[in-house]
């Protein structure tokens, strides 16, 4: 269930502590472990950047990572051209992402993040409870009932 | 996965460089103890003599912003300070303070009470005096128990009317200490 009462916002230590490892993780499996760390520093520095101007604390998590993606897609598009593309791992030109961003415009907010991160992230369900704060179970429920919608939505 | 010791310094010490903290914040070890030392842009916002920054996170984000990191490299100016103080090298802090937070009256009394100086003593009544409220001791002796950055503003110089130390935030026995490190009391 959607959380109605807004959450404030923790000091940035804390959101940094808390989401560090999930940011790391997903940034050595979109980049492997040497170009991840640059990608890291980035990440949050962009997350520090834009920290002041959070008008509320829910989803710090999904937020983060969606930055985290940006950052990684940023990475593999400068890098590309360079000599050792075969080792990059293969993207669509159009990140999947952004695409589920548009097709999933109107969906409830927790289906439509757990769709986007089950299927435009790859992420894990126990991955994507950890970013909407909710069970696994939860989270798998959210993604199917957001891919459901969508089909009725398509069929009808 | 984890995030490695070096990974987590650059970028603490990249954040700071980059000048996007509202405030930063390091432990700083002394001959008292560990100190909790908060700062900003403005100068020193915050020492603790509670180093657990748990406490004081939500506190010192309230007062400069939630944008507050724990960050060595920021803190470094200070700790020079403090180091060179507790090593008998200085006398007098040259940074600033921060006292956003505070009201107008406990700016006026700490402004005051950073003027008693090195090696000597007031009493709460003469502060009280100076700031143009002679009876406002027992007020005077508020500021001083909350004191927002104790040893560079030196509410341990502050001292009863008959001699007595009365008391002190950090506990009476780092009082002691301090104003023995100054020599205004006899080992």
């Amino acid at each position: 269930m959607q959380r109605m009462s807004t959450s404030p916002i923790p000091p940035f230590e804390l959101f940094y502590s808390d989401n560090r490892d999930a940011v790391l993780a997903l940034l050595r499996r979109r980049l492997g472990s040497q170009r991840a760390d640059d990608a890291f520093q980035e990440t949050f520095l962009r997350a520090l950047a834009a920290y002041g101007r959070l008008s509320h604390g829910e989803h710090l998590r999904a937020w983060v990572l969606t930055i985290a993606a940006n950052v990684a897609i940023d990475t593999l598009r400068r890098t590309r051209p360079a000599a050792e593309s075969t080792e990059i791992p293969h993207e669509d030109a159009r990140p999947a992402y952004e695409q589920l961003g548009e097709l999933t415009d109107g969906l409830p907010p927790k289906e439509r993040a757990a769709v986007v991160l089950r299927y435009g992230y790859d992420l894990t369900y126990d991955q994507i409870a950890v970013a909407l704060d909710s069970s696994p179970v939860a989270a798998r429920q959210a993604a199917s009932a957001g891919v459901r919608r969508l089909r009725t939505r398509r069929t009808g | 996965m984890t995030v490695a010791n070096d990974l987590d310094r650059r970028f603490r010490e990249a954040a700071a460089r980059a000048g996007l903290l509202d405030a930063a914040y390091d432990v700083v070890d002394s001959p008292i103890g560990p100190l909790l030392v908060a700062a900003t842009d403005l100068g020193i916002l915050r020492i603790s003599f509670d180093p657990d920054p748990e406490r004081e996170l939500d506190r010192i984000a309230r007062v400069a912003g939630r944008k507050v990191l724990h960050a060595p490299l920021a803190v470094d100016p200070v700790r020079h300070e403090l180091d060179e103080y507790f090593a008998r090298r200085r006398q007098a802090f040259d940074l600033s303070v921060d006292l956003r937070g505070a009201t107008p009256f406990t700016v006026q009394v700490l402004g005051e009470l950073a003027r008693v100086p090195y090696g000597q003593t007031a009493t709460y009544g003469q502060l009280a005096a100076r700031v143009g409220r002679p009876r406002a001791a027992r007020a005077i002796g508020m500021v001083m128990n909350h004191n927002p950055i104790p040893i560079v503003l030196p509410c341990h110089r502050i001292i009863g009317s008959n001699g007595s130390l009365v008391g002190y935030g950090g506990g009476l026995d780092r009082k002691v200490h301090l104003l023995r490190l100054e020599g205004a009391l006899l080992s």
